[in-house]
């Protein structure tokens, strides 16, 4: 069974790899096309297989009072280093609005399985370790596919191993509590993408460039906390001549 | 008899305010973004993903204040250019089915979260504006949600729709200007619809 799953995913990746090697254009944000085309298609068996399964057996079983719960603890583990990476920015005040919410929902929020912080005005922010070298100029570098941690630029690729080294979880000494843990938080990561698989599944007409773009839209966006100069590629920014609306004619 | 005076005294307030002034983009945005949500809230089809009955809705009250053309112009990017009137207009029909059905798609992952609406940052005569808007959730982020509208004879009209930063409009010009350079904008045209039937059919067989 392993067996026949390994086997049909390195066949569907080679399979994707040569296609992809006919059609991959030159983009030149996205140079490795031809291996993340392969590595695509990999990680498409894995989630199909396993980990979609699971995320949807999870999201089907857990009451939405427990998915707050498990989301909350995680979320909140977190924040302590999102405080650290706003710092790292330049935005103090930021890094006190994190870390007064780790102290709130630890304390008042149960250690951190209610977001009580939210409630009061401390508001959830999302930082990790590439987007802070991004603050710094760290160009983003080429696009990448990873098997299981999905897509990554090179700068993010490097940040999520600052990410990882920094992350307390795999850190924890009771061995299956630890597992478990980090199990549960993918699962509950993978859960919450769930409705976006629709919209992703009947939007693209190619799946791997929707992902991409996306992904480094999504990023461009975060280094610039939701304030991204406007980039709409055409003169001055506008639609081609003939489909702009005559200056004042309205 | 009195409902059907104060139905008319409705129609004419409306009228007389679509005359009288142009609603500004933030308003229309709340009204029309209020008024489907409160129809999402109340369907309990739409909550668990019909997502036929999501597009009818959509088709209904929020098309109207899409413009397609400029959609697809800047999803198209710099190809636009050569296309023919007649394609241009094949291309925004297929274009307009498939961004349709990703924003309805969008609207029944609704779950009762809560929208914030930011202030609008806008000067006088200004023709072009993004609306910001925030979904929050407890113990997550807040997805931003923004929409670009500019003014087309007197009525503001949304041209860009941005979820967490990423443009549900430009997000497809990397790959269309790929099927452009493949197979032309016919074959673009042919790509969009053929994904297009490919889910219709599929829905019509469940």
């Amino acid at each position: 069974m392993k067996k026949a799953l390994v086997k049909s995913v390195v066949s569907l990746a080679v399979a994707a790899s040569l296609s992809a090697g006919a059609i991959a254009a030159d983009n030149p944000k996205d140079p490795a096309e031809g291996f993340n085309r392969a590595m695509f298609a990999v990680n498409e068996g894995l989630d199909t297989a396993i980990a979609k399964p699971l995320a949807k057996g999870y999201d089907y079983v857990a009451p939405t009072p427990v998915k707050a719960v498990v989301g909350n603890f995680f979320s909140n583990i977190a924040d302590l280093m999102i405080g650290v990476n706003n710092l790292l920015q330049g935005k103090p005040g930021d890094a006190l609005n994190d870390w007064g919410r780790v102290l709130v929902n630890t304390t008042v929020g149960i250690g951190g399985a209610f977001d009580i912080a939210s409630e009061i005005g401390l508001d959830k922010n999302y930082e990790d370790f590439g987007q802070t070298m991004g603050v710094w100029g760290v160009g983003e570098g080429a696009y990448l596919f990873w098997p299981v941690i999905g897509p990554r630029t090179v700068r993010d690729t490097a940040g999520f191993v600052v990410d990882a080294y920094a992350d307390p979880v795999p850190y924890i000494d009771d061995v299956p509590v630890r597992n478990s843990l980090i199990a549960l938080r993918y699962i509950d990561q993978r859960a919450a993408l769930l409705p976006t698989d629709k919209i992703i599944e009947e939007g693209a007409l190619d799946k791997y460039a929707y992902i991409r773009d996306a992904y480094l839209q999504h990023r461009r966006n975060a280094v610039y906390d939701g304030q991204p100069p406007r980039e709409l590629d055409m003169p001055n920014g506008k639609a081609p001549v003939e489909l702009q609306s005559t200056p004042g004619g309205r | 008899m009195k409902q059907l005076f104060s139905l008319l005294a409705g129609v004419f307030l409306l009228c007389g305010n679509a005359l009288s002034s142009q609603e500004p983009p933030d308003e229309l945005v709340k009204r029309v973004t209020d008024d489907v949500l409160n129809i999402v809230r109340a369907d309990k089809d739409i909550q668990s993903g019909n997502t036929s009955k999501a597009i009818a809705l959509v088709e209904a009250k929020v098309l109207p204040h899409f413009n397609f053309d400029r959609m697809t112009a800047l999803a198209v990017g710099k190809d636009w250019r050569q296309a023919s009137p007649e394609q241009k207009k094949r291309l925004s029909e297929e274009f307009k089915t498939l961004l349709v059905r990703t924003y309805s798609n969008a609207l029944t992952a609704y779950k009762n979260q809560k929208i914030v609406y930011k202030p609008l940052k806008m000067q006088a005569g200004d023709t072009d504006v993004m609306v910001r808007t925030e979904i929050r959730q407890p113990g997550q982020q807040a997805v931003q949600l923004d929409y670009a509208l500019e003014t087309q004879n007197s009525a503001w009209k949304v041209y860009d729709v941005v979820v967490a930063g990423i443009s549900l409009v430009t997000n497809y010009r990397e790959n269309f200007a790929q099927e452009v350079r493949a197979g032309g904008i016919d074959g673009l045209i042919a790509a969009i619809s053929a994904k297009n039937r490919q889910i219709e059919s599929r829905n019509e067989k469940k």
